[in-house]
């Protein structure tokens, strides 16, 4: 996937929202698809199943107009969480420019979220792709839960957090910290545009 | 075009009343005559007073006036944004000179000028470029210039040193014009008075007297009670206090708008400076048409190349296919637009195909097609050449390139080479035409080319050739210029794997003042003689001659003539014209004892039969050596 054409002045960035099942994932979308003028989304793509669980994935392309004279698209995708859909998740991952990790803060759901963190890194590996090397950002989910039932960010970042990347405390039901994590994991795609790692550079396409 | 140039406002439909005939009539002399009156011309008034309307109005009537005029509307917000837009992406330059290009510029609501330095230093430059060239100005504003705060004082004396005009508060009966002219725009009507009722009440701006309107036309339409000069009022006055009950709750902050202006930043700041420069130059050349293979190769490397010239060149490429285009237009309009001229990556092949269309419009000379192989009869002394031609004709530019044919005059040299050229040209595989020339057409040619400065169009037509024949090539000896041409026109033609064929009176190691890459080039495929014919060949000869001319000769007269040496076949000819010649004198038949008078009376001795002209390709000194070292001592073999 092509990050920037310069030729034809486009940036084109695919996001992957990562994550265990029932994390929020797909509210985030929803949050931003909701928040976005119409003119500038395209129609967001869910094939759920008949619980409203993603079986697929979802897709929302974004429209970002002319950024510094460059046409600019996110592409948001999630994966289905469950873990029998592994299948789905490495094709979805596939040519990811950027990652974010929706972890569902209640305390009951700790092991699924690791679990899901290594599944992301295992799959980043069997794709040959350094997961160090991936601009990764962390949403702590359903922070607006009783604190009985949750984490707090301090002890989720012990568990999760292992490579200090940047994190967010959400509610994507409600939008907090839905669109802080969006412009993270934007601004450090976007930075590895200069980075040290060669930028991938597609030509007229 | 500005939806403010569309033509809704206009000079006819702005009502001029005392408060404004100033303003009005400086603006029509300005749209009259751009650049020329007041410039620039500031127009300023409170708001609502109808500045962008007059403003409007210059620009829609200057362009009524002068179609070809290039006007341009913007508010000053948009030229901040604009401004803004170009520099974060490195098109500085490309904006100021597209404002520069404007002929009349009109610019809205400069009072937002307030410390913006960056923007008024580039305003102060567009200025001074725009007023050098006489182009006009024009600007509206809220309040004079000496008024707007923390404006560079050297701008402050541009924006004064035209004419300042203001618009003031309209009186009653401009109002009640005004208002006039609103209802029938909108094609309203209200009971008499009404108008100069709502006329009379105080307001502050000509859209606040306009808004009023509206309200009585909304309850009008309503139809709830109709609107009377008695009423006026209080239905206006219900809609200034009323608060305005479709403006929604608080506006929420919105969050994509905040996500899209961070991302902008990001964007800006680790996008590769050269590579949006690149990328531009390629979007450039892009729109333009050409192929941009060699800019995006550039653009993929990792390394930062020389941005400016690699455009420079790509630039010098663009040119020259320009000029090759609109050199092949004038050969061939349908060859406008052609791909060729569309790569600079690829300019010869755009030469090769003007070269081309050239080659198709005047053709090389080809071979006279009375020469066919079929009528040369074919004997000891010249086939060897025969074969030679026929292996040639077989395999074009693979055998024997070139093939270099020579013997003495009249011995079926030129009938030989025009034959090849003739069965060249039936072949389908040969990529153009066969050019069949003589040394000395050759030599004119290049001369009467260099006479008119049309060596390129000559060249040209020698290039497609398919073949090149070159009969008599020793014309070219001494002639420096034509040996040039010719050693160009070989190469060009040997590399492209195209048969040569050359004709001469004697080998290349002969010819005298001839280039020696040239001559080496000649040695380098085959070269053979036509001998003088043999006694065979020249029976063979008479006897058709005889056959056309007299078919009635005494049977061995074509015997007996052969007996005497002749240097080729156009001698042959002579030799019978004689005869014949002697045999109507004689008022008899071609006999043997005619024959036999008539060779003794010429005898040897006859301008006709000169000697035979011998082979002397031996004498080559590369090729014999003619001193052997140490010779003492061995034996020589003498064979009896």
């Amino acid at each position: 996937m092509s990050l920037v054409n310069y030729a034809a002045r486009e940036i084109t960035c695919k996001i992957v929202y990562y994550g265990p099942g029932r994390s929020g994932k797909t509210s985030n979308l929803h949050y931003v698809y909701n928040q976005v003028p119409g003119d500038r989304r395209g129609s967001m793509v869910s094939l759920a199943t008949q619980t409203d669980r993603t079986l697929f994935f979802d897709f929302l392309p974004l429209d970002l107009g002319s950024i510094s004279g460059f046409t600019t698209r996110l592409q948001l995708y999630t994966v289905p969480g469950q873990v029998y859909y592994a299948t789905t998740r490495k094709l979805v991952l596939q040519g990811a420019d950027g990652v974010v990790f929706v972890a569902d803060s209640q305390r009951r759901q700790i092991d699924e979220n690791v679990e899901s963190m290594q599944d992301l890194h295992a799959n980043l590996a069997e794709q040959g792709v350094d997961a160090r090397n991936v601009p990764l950002v962390i949403q702590y989910n359903k922070q607006d839960l009783p604190r009985e039932l949750t984490m707090d960010v301090p002890e989720l970042d012990d568990v999760l957090n292992f490579r200090g990347v940047p994190f967010h405390a959400g509610d994507a039901l409600r939008g907090t910290g839905v669109f802080e994590t969006l412009r993270s994991i934007s601004e450090l795609v976007l930075r590895r545009l200069s980075g040290a790692a060669a930028p991938r550079v597609a030509v007229g396409q | 075009m500005s939806v403010l140039l569309d033509g809704r406002f206009r000079f006819d439909n702005y009502v001029v009343g005392a408060s404004n005939r100033l303003a009005v009539a400086a603006a029509r002399a300005v749209a009259e005559s751009p650049g020329a009156s007041y410039n620039p011309l500031f127009i300023y008034s409170p708001s609502g007073l109808g500045k962008t309307h007059l403003i409007g109005a210059i620009g829609f009537a200057a362009k009524q006036l002068q179609p070809d005029l290039l006007v341009e509307y913007v508010p000053l917000d948009d030229f901040v944004d604009q401004l803004h837009l170009a520099i974060s992406s490195g098109q500085a330059e490309a904006f100021k000179q597209r404002y520069q290009r404007v002929d009349l510029l009109l610019i809205d609501d400069v009072q937002f000028l307030t410390g913006r330095r960056e923007t008024q230093s580039e305003m102060l430059r567009i200025f001074n470029a725009l007023q050098g060239s006489g182009r006009q100005i024009i600007m509206a504003s809220d309040r004079p210039p000496s008024e707007i705060a923390d404006v560079d004082e050297r701008l402050v004396t541009r924006l004064a040193g035209g004419l300042i005009v203001d618009i003031g508060l309209p009186e009653y009966e401009t109002r009640v014009a005004i208002l006039r002219n609103k209802c029938a725009e909108r094609e309203m009507s209200f009971a008499d008075g009404v108008l100069e009722e709502l006329a009379r009440m105080p307001c502050g701006s000509v859209r606040e007297l306009q808004g009023a309107l509206n309200r009585l036309a909304a309850h009008e339409a309503l139809g709830e009670r109709a609107v009377t000069p008695a009423n006026v009022r209080a239905i206006v006055a219900a809609g200034r206090v009323t608060p305005d009950v479709g403006r929604a709750a608080p506006v929420a902050t919105d969050e994509f708008a905040g996500f899209i202006s961070d991302i902008a930043v990001a964007v800006a700041q680790h996008v590769e400076g050269w590579r949006v420069r690149l990328g531009q130059r390629i979007a450039h050349w892009q729109a333009a048409g050409y192929r941009t293979t060699m800019l995006e190769r550039a653009l993929a490397m990792n390394e930062e190349p020389d941005v400016d010239a690699l455009d420079a060149t790509f630039a010098s490429g663009v040119s020259r296919l320009e000029q090759l285009e609109a050199q092949a237009v004038l050969l061939d309009p349908r060859l406008a637009g052609l791909d060729v001229f569309r790569d600079p990556q690829h300019i010869p092949d755009a030469e090769a195909r003007v070269e081309q269309a050239i080659a198709a419009q005047n053709p090389p000379p080809g071979p006279w097609p009375a020469f066919t192989l079929e009528t040369m009869i074919a004997g000891k002394s010249n086939q060897l050449a025969l074969r030679a031609a026929e292996a040639t004709i077989e395999a074009p530019g693979v055998r024997y390139n070139p093939l270099f044919v020579h013997g003495g005059p009249g011995v079926g040299k030129t009938h030989l080479v025009h034959a090849v050229g003739n069965a060249l040209r039936r072949k389908a595989a040969l990529s153009g035409p066969v050019a069949c020339v003589s040394g000395s057409q050759f030599v004119d040619e290049l001369i009467a080319a260099l006479q008119d400065g049309t060596v390129d169009r000559w060249r040209a037509r020698y290039r497609t050739a398919g073949a090149l024949i070159v009969d008599d090539v020793h014309a070219l000896a001494g002639k420096e210029r034509s040996q040039d041409e010719l050693f160009h026109l070989f190469n060009a033609l040997h590399s492209a794997g195209k048969q040569v064929v050359l004709a001469s009176d004697r080998p290349p190691s002969e010819i005298g003042e001839l280039e020696a890459r040239l001559r080496s080039r000649f040695d380098g495929g085959l070269v053979v003689a036509i001998q003088p014919p043999d006694r065979t060949l020249r029976e063979s000869l008479y006897v058709r001659s005889l056959q056309d001319r007299a078919p009635d000769a005494e049977p061995g007269v074509a015997a007996l003539l052969a007996e005497l040496p002749v240097s080729g076949a156009a001698e042959v000819e002579s030799v019978v014209d004689r005869v014949l010649h002697a045999a109507r004198a004689a008022g008899g038949a071609v006999t043997l004892s005619l024959v036999r008078r008539e060779l003794g009376a010429g005898g040897a001795a006859t301008p006709v039969s000169s000697p035979a002209v011998a082979d002397k390709s031996f004498l080559d000194a590369e090729k014999v050596v003619m001193e052997w070292p140490e010779t003492d001592g061995r034996v020589i073999e003498e064979l009896r």
